[in-house]
């Protein structure tokens, strides 16, 4: 086995079981950090060797390393990192507010890490059922997470984030089961072959189109259901809202993104049995309608992290949309769009967690005049709010516009809508954060001084990538493009 | 795809019978009040898949289905039902009941959705070459019934005994279509499920601390308004 991924693969894992040994001790969040930091330069050793050597096959097939899920890869790890680095300095003040205690900090340790290791592996697999594992693995993971204050709204929170996507993922399950049947027919139910995404991607124009067309909508209710696509969003605004911020960080920053993929890899098979029509018009319904509806719910937000786990079901929406059109434009603008909106939108949860310590309610109303007293928080939030807003010169400007551009010439009748979406939630936001940037305030002193290198990291990410594309990264895209189709 | 090899005179039907009792104790779980009975109708689920998939892995001749029939007598029929057992008496629930409003219109509403289910596996089941094959449309009846109960309840555990069941209808579904998915795959789905059970037992005494009860009604605070 390729040593990077052996070592992407298990350094979280040892991470968790080294965690819950030593979790609830002083230097656990140094720890975290530390294996955190290990996994990034694993990644960062497997993106180097895929830029050198071309896609990696590994494992007895098991795992794989293609255009589509290397940036995925060393996102994810690079948003772990920045957030444990983050968590370490807010988990502290929050301990020191006494909402958690050291020994639950011991479970949240521990499962950062393990669901780090979860979306790893879900992005890594090449086999259909142990993406299923993986993904059922990072939802158990953040189950506990989701109640780690133990209040009531947090309860209440993690069992329906628990309910809903259970259900949603057993349905992703007899999909996976439906699409394992049919590959049965070309490839044999011997052994793993009919599982592996690389040789059910050759088959794929023989594949039975029937049982394709149905196990297609079990996996998008399924793995939807994880997307936060309407009407199956319910479960996003609460575990965002009731979690830790670093928990809601990583839930938005790479859950989302982790669940689109798996989506899409199945998009892609279904596209090359049933022809690319079925699918796209579904991707392009459910986007659509998400990302119109969330943007309605935008509106009536007064809880600074519900307003944006509301905004993610509009990215996501957008992003599902954008796939939903296909070709090499619109899924390049998607791809980049799930880069751009994981730094920004989990830059801008670190921001809203310290701005909410600091007022010491998660109300917007009485979060007020950031810019007075702690103007880094300030500018961060105000900065990521005009990010994720799509204002230029950021990245999220750019990969808007380009599905924006696409959909007029494609999808005129799609322009409205999207336009209308974009209009409401810029209003919708900008409301709401003008006010907590400026003006007067009766904000507190924080116990220990908040970590806000990881925001501005994240936004100078996003702000080059709005004027400069590496050019490895644009190859990825355009590969990956292509792939998707 | 390999042929019957040795299949016991009447297998066919056997199977059959098993699978309408499988969606028998499905229909029973829709109607039952109390939590414990429930619990006991999901090992009886477990023992039913356990016989077929154990004459099923006689008549394909596939040893790996040995191991799976094995794994579901240990998981669904012993290991499962005892964590609940266990559970219900630490909660004290044992006597627990559900007031169910409108059993007839329950029980109806199934029926549509067998109906449904069988339309929906018709064109599928055609294609398969597995002696099961006509029994998909029923495993589909399942995770649909368990479905509706899981709507129809209000109380954690009994949602919880829904979401097991309808993992079981995913499991037959697995052995009516293809002779079950590969060992390692079945073994990651059990571990899923054993380590998603521990979790709930977990939040069970959790939401029983902050709520005094684990009636779900109280689990409706956070709404848009």
């Amino acid at each position: 086995m390729v040593i990077e991924v052996l070592l992407v693969l298990t350094l979280p894992v040892a991470g968790a079981a080294v965690l819950a040994v030593l979790g609830a001790r002083r230097r656990a969040a140094t720890v975290n950090t530390a294996f955190s930091f290990a996994t990034l330069l694993a990644a960062a050793a497997l993106v180097v060797r895929v830029i050198r050597h071309g896609p990696v096959i590994t494992g007895h097939e098991q795992f794989f390393v293609d255009s589509f899920n290397v940036f995925l890869v060393a996102l994810t790890a690079f948003v772990g990192f920045t957030t444990a680095l983050f968590s370490r300095p807010y988990m502290r003040i929050e301990q020191h507010h006494g909402r958690v205690s050291r020994r639950r900090l011991r479970l949240y340790h521990s499962m950062y890490q393990l669901f780090m290791g979860a979306m790893l592996m879900a992005l890594l697999t090449n086999n259909i059922g142990l993406l299923w594992v993986a993904m059922e693995a990072a939802t158990l993971s953040t189950v506990l997470l989701v109640s780690l204050y133990r209040t009531r709204a947090s309860l209440e929170a993690a069992w329906k984030y628990f309910i809903l996507c259970g259900v949603g993922i057993a349905q992703a399950l007899f999909g996976t089961i439906l699409l394992y049947f049919a590959a049965g027919k070309q490839l044999g139910n011997q052994g793993t072959t009919a599982l592996l995404w690389t040789h059910l991607d050759a088959v794929k124009n023989h594949l039975e189109p029937r049982v394709l067309g149905l196990a297609f909508v079990f996996l998008l209710v399924g793995y939807g259901t994880k997307v936060g696509l309407a009407p199956l969003h319910n479960w996003l605004p609460d575990a965002h809202a009731e979690g830790p911020t670093p928990v809601s960080a990583v839930l938005s920053g790479l859950l989302l993104n982790v669940a689109l993929y798996a989506v899409i890899r199945f998009k892609v098979l279904v596209a090359g049995a049933i022809g690319a029509a079925l699918p796209s018009h579904i991707l392009m319904a459910f986007g659509l309608f998400s990302a119109l509806l969330a943007a309605f719910f935008l509106w009536r937000q007064r809880d600074i992290k519900r307003l944006f786990a509301y905004s993610s079901i509009e990215h996501m929406g957008i992003i599902t949309f954008a796939f939903g059109i296909g070709g090499a434009v619109a899924n390049f603008a998607a791809l980049l769009h799930m880069t751009v909106h994981s730094l920004t939108k989990s830059s801008i949860f670190f921001s809203a967690g310290h701005a909410s310590q600091k007022a010491g309610t998660q109300q917007m109303d009485d979060i007020r005049g950031l810019m007075t007293v702690s103007p880094t928080i300030g500018w961060g939030l105000l900065l990521g709010s005009l990010a994720i807003l799509g204002l230029p010169p950021f990245g999220v400007f750019a990969s808007e516009f380009l599905i924006l551009t696409t959909a007029m010439r494609l999808h005129p009748w799609a322009t409205p809508v999207l336009l209308l979406t974009l209009g409401i939630a810029f209003a919708a936001i900008f409301r709401r954060a003008q006010p907590m940037v400026f003006g007067e305030t009766n904000a507190k002193r924080l116990p220990h001084s908040p970590a806000l290198l990881p925001v501005f990291i994240h936004l100078g990410l996003v702000l080059l990538l709005g004027l400069y594309i590496p050019p490895a990264l644009a190859h990825w895209f355009r590969a990956a493009a292509r792939l998707i189709g | 795809m390999r042929t019957l090899e040795r299949p016991f005179p009447g297998t066919d039907t056997a199977l059959n019978i098993l699978a309408a009792c499988l969606l028998l104790i499905s229909f029973a779980m829709l109607s039952r009040r109390r939590t414990q009975r429930l619990v006991t109708l999901l090992a009886w689920q477990g023992m039913v898949l356990f016989v077929s998939t154990l004459l099923v892995a006689h008549s394909s001749g596939r040893v790996e289905m040995y191991y799976s029939a094995a794994l579901t007598l240990l998981l669904k029929v012993i290991v499962l039902p005892l964590i609940l057992h266990y559970l219900i008496n630490r909660l004290g629930a044992q006597w627990d009941t559900e007031t169910l409003v409108n059993i007839p219109a329950v029980m109806l509403a199934g029926l549509v959705l067998v109906i449904f289910a069988f339309g929906l596996a018709q064109p599928v089941s055609v294609l398969a070459t597995t002696i099961t094959r006509h029994t998909l449309g029923i495993a589909l009846a399942v995770i649909l019934l368990s479905f509706l109960m899981m709507i129809t309840r209000r109380k954690a555990i009994t949602q919880v005994i829904g979401f097991l069941a309808m993992e079981n209808g995913l499991f037959f579904a697995a052995t009516s279509t293809t002779y079950g998915m590969p060992m390692i795959i079945e073994l990651g789905i059990a571990l899923d499920v054993l380590v998603g059970v521990f979790i709930l037992g977990i939040f069970f005494f959790q939401i029983r601390e902050q709520f005094d009860s684990l009636d779900l009604h109280h689990l409706e605070a956070l709404k848009e308004d």
